[in-house]
């Protein structure tokens, strides 16, 4: 279960639970997240720009 | 810019140039009791008109004689900064003076005596200026992770009908900012008046697109009282229907005036913010991300206080969850030449507002004029006009 935070503000999409509000039920992995989903918070940032954190 | 080093506990000496003029924005939904309260004690009906007057007279005067500021916060002190509650505060205390004021509009507009139809439609666009700038309050509130701020944010916009806002700001406008798809980026050669109804449909129509393509993920339908869209917009016909239901159906015309000027001064904001600016695409095809050249920033302390910092307009692009107190000026972005309030004023007259803007953004792209955002249907124009020059 790997974890993304958005590189403008503090929002992770964290796989084990999901963004149902967007989607992606709990356990929805990254590489089924569209390309082109922008970060819910801020819409700045596309997935494409995510980064990973290090549990 | 020079690095400010702050040693801990600097919140205990650093103090806010700004902390208490930011309750100065609450004077904005009071506009109608002074109205109120003006014509009554004088007599004299052009009071009713008072929102225009404050908007488009007095405020640009303000803007000049009170001058400019373009002090940062310390950027150690941001986050504690954002953390002051004090400030939510002053944004939340518009609503309940916003619909306070509305509500004295309806007893005016159907129970008092002594209002011409001409007073009253002074009076309804009184109102749909402070609903217009309720819709930056709303702005400030719907940027925010905070569910009972989103929740005031539609509370704020259901006066004047644009709930769709809440969506399509910050999933549209903020995602395609200063590009040709977006709506809301107006194109140089573009007139206010061609751009307001392209941004009025073009807002809710992409509102709605965003909407219903969250829902079809979940496999939904648009129809769901889910669609943020749907649910900000049903408290418009509750809240009109409310008001009818208590004074008559003589409001809903003035209620249908207001809600019209209301968000087309939001609309004005709107066409002034990005006018030109281009995002350039990146090799890869993709536009670059939206940097603080992509909007129009203003340092009038007038209109920042009334607008809370809406302004700084380039630090919001950067980082829109941002709260207001802690915006802060760049350098390096591009500056309009006075306040919001005067820049509406020159939108209304294209002639005019070509004349101020277009030799800026001819002169923020260093004479290239191919770099900024170029309205299609003026496109070979500006580029003979310019791009020969160039």
């Amino acid at each position: 279960m790997s974890r993304h935070q958005c590189p403008v503000c503090e929002y992770v999409y964290d796989e084990k639970a999901g963004e149902p509000r967007e989607g992606f039920p709990p356990g929805t992995s990254w590489q089924d997240v569209p390309d082109d989903w922008c970060c819910p918070d801020c819409g700045v940032r596309e997935k494409v720009d995510f980064e990973e954190v290090s549990e | 810019m020079t690095a400010i080093s702050v040693p801990d506990g600097a919140e205990a000496t650093w103090r806010d140039p700004k902390r208490y003029l930011w309750l100065l924005g609450l004077f904005v939904p009071t506009f109608p009791f002074l109205a109120w309260g003006l014509a009554a004690a004088t007599g004299l009906g052009i009071f009713w008109w008072s929102g225009l007057v404050l908007l488009f007279g007095i405020f640009p005067v303000l803007d000049q004689l009170v001058g400019k500021d373009a002090v940062n916060p310390p950027e150690s002190l941001l986050a504690w900064l954002e953390g002051q509650r004090y400030y939510r505060w002053c944004t939340y205390l518009f609503l309940p003076l916003q619909y306070a004021g509305l509500v004295l509009a309806c007893v005016l507009w159907t129970r008092a005596g002594g209002l011409s139809v001409v007073d009253k439609i002074g009076l309804a666009l009184t109102i749909g200026a402070v609903g217009g700038i309720g819709i930056n309050t709303a702005h400030e509130l719907g940027h925010k992770k905070d569910s009972l701020e989103r929740w005031l944010s539609k509370i704020a916009l259901a006066q004047t009908a644009y709930g769709h806002f809440y969506i399509e700001h910050n999933r549209g406008h903020h995602v395609r900012v200063a590009t040709p798809e977006d709506p809301a980026s107006s194109r140089m050669g573009e007139t206010f008046w061609g751009f307001l109804p392209r941004s009025v449909w073009g807002g809710l129509r992409s509102g709605w697109e965003l909407e219903r393509n969250r829902l079809k993920r979940s496999g939904k339908g648009p129809w769901t009282p889910r669609n943020d869209v749907i649910n900000a917009w049903a408290m418009t016909p509750g809240l009109f229907a409310v008001l009818v239901g208590v004074f008559g159906i003589e409001a809903l015309p003035y209620l249908l005036v207001q809600a019209a000027f209301g968000f087309s001064l939001l609309e004005a904001v709107n066409y002034l913010e990005h006018y030109g600016l281009l995002r350039q695409r990146t090799p890869s095809g993709r536009y670059e991300r939206c940097t603080p050249q992509h909007s129009w920033n203003s340092n009038n302390i007038a209109s920042n206080v009334l607008l809370y910092h809406l302004q700084r307009h380039s630090d919001h692009h950067a980082n829109p969850t941002r709260r207001y107190q802690a915006l802060r000026h760049f350098d390096e972005a591009p500056e309009l030449p006075s306040g919001y309030a005067t820049m509406i004023v020159l939108a209304y007259v294209p002639p005019l507002w070509r004349r101020v803007m277009d030799k800026r953004v001819l002169a923020h792209y260093g004479g290239d004029i191919t770099r900024a955002n170029l309205h299609p249907r003026r496109r070979a124009r500006i580029l003979a006009r310019h791009g020969a020059a160039s």
